[in-house]
């Protein structure tokens, strides 16, 4: 697939953000095209939620240039912001007003055109005609995220921003967002995500990882886990936690993690992860079983490398 | 059974300590308060006013007369600004309000008062706050008694007479009865005003940063001028309910007379309330929390009733007090409201008021608008 220009909704590079003498966004450059789901992945404090606030204009980058939806992001901040929907982490609407109240809030803020028949549609899909005099501080935490995505797109925009959209929300509604997101991105909005969930990464088209304010790796799960090269052995049997702390620094071994009745010890160099855990192999009263590694043993191995490069 | 525990007591102790000590704008006005309030109380603030601006009406240039001006003027009460040539012209700066007194000498005072035909010498009196007249009033009318002692000797003595070689006069205007109402009630205005105006605004962009309401209104094309007269209309409407319940009660309650246009006083309201309001806007950015907006306001607050002219008479702080009360909105505003309601006064006459109340809105909102940050920087 070549990538024409006007495919890419957001293509900024050499992205910096300092607060005081500390970086916390470190010349990240992101392509991101039109339709897309973009999960972005990263430890707390890495700067995600710092890179997202420049892409709609809620921060200046100290450096970097780029475009969002065509538009420069370092001087067209005001046109951006029309034609994006930025879902904050923390619940930002109004708690003492009304369901209703708040999206006609917004929608008269946007010049939504047609704004009553805007907010009745908003208000079925979200499934809260009939209750749209509640107010919204009286929602549960589901519900509020739901009111905040209808409100986030009672404008129509072209750009999603959600920052950790799902955070504190039960499985069911989880899964009923992520179904909407990607109806959405099917109809073709552009979505850019953060999560801390492994699952919700392997839901996205594509990903990339930010520690430390550093972009570390991006791609489709299959091309993120690839590039990382790490080998994992999956060990089932008795004494499990004795033979994690036994295997636990020794040369070649990286990550030792237990996964329910089982132990994955994850190294980047496979030859010398075999040799390590030979002893114990040979030994028995174990079973040992090479499989493919997780997204999350990437990101730990990509965190604990980034943590030696850059802290 | 439970005990007190000096540890968890100490824990307690500390920690309020820290929090106390980082929050500097608080700590700060807790140190301010009572410094402010100590300079104003200590130094400002004279119930006994004196050096009030006086004109001098003198239709006698004889020897009585000269004696009797020297001695206004060696008084500490009278300071003789201005000598008007026509009535007229006297009644004018009394309405204005730029002298206190108007002090009369018939044509005739030294003739007559050695005919022992005991002239009358007219003092008119701005009486709109009696707090700041009683006192000067009353030492004139002691200055009258023996200010001829010296000249009246000899023969002249038996003009000393029983009741004095001169008969005063006073002639207090536009609140002749001294009511302490009249003043107040209109003042109130000006300070229920203040209060509330402030203080609501001031809670109203802090309250959107502490919920977090902020970041997503910042993510939306709405630009600061629009957010902040936004929230300023709402308040304006509850502005003129407070004015027009403050004047009814004014009326049917305390009968404090309306002689002026109440119209043109709604109209000055406005820019009274929006110039608090803008206030309160302008704190809100400074603010980093609602209890820091709260404590600005207050901060604000005392000052409005102190050195405006509200508890004690404008005139008889020190000049230094003066320049800080012209600063602030309600010294303006008292003088409008009472002018208007007490003395009559039309667009003509408040029109020096209006301009620094003008002034300062503009001022005000200037900042409140540099201050809002359209980014989170």
């Amino acid at each position: 697939m070549s990538l024409l220009s006007s495919d890419l909704v957001i293509d900024v590079t050499g992205v910096t953000k300092r607060f005081g003498r500390k970086t916390v966004v470190n010349d990240v450059a992101l392509q991101v095209r039109r339709g897309e789901i973009y999960g972005f992945l990263g430890p707390n404090g890495s700067g995600k939620t710092t890179f997202i606030r420049m892409l709609c204009g809620l921060l200046t980058p100290d450096a970097g240039s780029g475009t969002c939806l065509g538009h420069d992001v370092l001087t067209q901040q005001a046109v951006i912001k029309r034609e994006v929907g930025y879902m904050t982490q923390k619940f930002s609407f109004y708690e003492d007003l009304s369901i209703r109240e708040n999206l006609d809030f917004i929608a008269r803020i946007y010049a939504v055109p047609d704004r009553a028949a805007a907010v009745q549609r908003s208000l079925e899909q979200l499934g809260l005609a009939n209750r749209s005099r509640q107010l919204a501080g009286e929602l549960s935490g589901g519900w509020k995220q739901r009111l905040a995505l209808a409100a986030c797109l009672i404008h129509s925009p072209k750009l999603l921003l959600l920052d950790e959209p799902t955070a504190g929300v039960d499985p069911k509604a989880r899964r009923d967002f992520w179904d909407q997101i990607h109806r959405l991105a099917a109809d073709g909005l552009t979505v850019l995500i953060t999560t801390h969930y492994m699952d919700e990464a392997e839901r996205c088209h594509r990903l990339a990882y930010l520690a430390y304010g550093n972009l570390l790796t991006h791609g489709t799960v299959d091309e993120v886990v690839a590039r990382a090269g790490l080998t994992t052995w999956e060990v089932t049997g008795d004494n499990l936690p004795v033979l994690a702390a036994s295997l636990r620094g020794r040369p070649g071994v990286e990550q030792v993690v237990p996964f329910g009745n089982t132990l994955h010890v994850t190294g980047r160099d496979a030859a010398r992860l075999e040799a390590a855990v030979a002893p114990w192999r040979a030994a028995g009263g174990h079973r040992w079983t090479r499989i493919p590694a997780g997204l999350e043993d990437v990101f730990i191995s990509l965190m604990e490398t980034a943590k030696d490069n850059f802290a | 059974m439970p005990r007190f525990s000096l540890h968890r007591f100490w824990a307690v102790v500390l920690k309020e300590f820290i929090q106390m000590m980082r929050d500097r704008v608080t700590f700060g006005i807790m140190v301010g308060i009572p410094l402010m309030q100590l300079l104003l109380f200590g130094f400002a603030i004279n119930s006994d006013p004196k050096h009030l601006p006086t004109a001098l009406r003198a239709a006698d240039q004889g020897p009585f007369a000269r004696s009797f001006v020297a001695a206004l003027r060696q008084s500490d009460y009278f300071a003789l600004v201005r000598e008007p040539a026509t009535d007229a012209e006297a009644q004018r700066l009394l309405q204005l309000g730029e002298v206190q007194f108007v002090v009369n000498i018939p044509e005739d005072f030294s003739r007559r008062l050695l005919r022992g035909e005991r002239p009358t010498v007219l003092i008119e009196a701005d009486a709109s706050d009696p707090a700041a007249t009683g006192p000067a009033v009353a030492a004139a009318r002691t200055l009258a008694a023996t200010v001829f002692d010296r000249d009246l000797r000899g023969p002249l003595a038996r003009l000393r007479g029983q009741d004095g070689p001169v008969v005063f006069a006073v002639h207090a205007q536009y609140n002749p009865e001294n009511i302490t109402q009249y003043n107040i009630v209109p003042g109130l205005m000006g300070v229920v005003l203040t209060m509330t105006m402030v203080m609501i605004t001031a809670l109203a962009i802090t309250r959107e940063r502490e919920r977090g309401t902020m970041e997503n209104l910042l993510a939306t094309p709405v630009r600061p001028i629009e957010v902040m007269l936004g929230k300023i209309l709402p308040y304006i409407a509850v502005g003129y309910i407070q004015v027009t319940l403050i004047l009814l009660a004014a009326r049917f309650v305390f009968q404090v007379p309306m002689l002026g246009s109440v119209p043109l006083l709604y109209a000055v309201a406005l820019l009274f309330i929006a110039a608090n309001l803008a206030v309160g806007i302008t704190f809100s950015t400074l603010a980093k929390n609602q209890l820091q907006a709260v404590q600005m306001a207050f901060f604000f607050f005392l000052p409005s009733i102190l050195l405006s002219g509200f508890m004690f008479p404008f005139r008889g702080m020190p000049e230094w007090a003066q320049w800080l009360g012209s600063v602030l909105p309600n010294t303006h505003f008292l003088r409008i409201v009472r002018g208007i309601l007490l003395k009559g006064n039309g667009p003509l006459e408040i029109a020096p008021e209006i301009w620094p109340l003008l002034l300062f809105l503009i001022v005000a909102m200037a900042i409140g608008v540099k201050r809002y940050r359209q980014t989170l920087d």
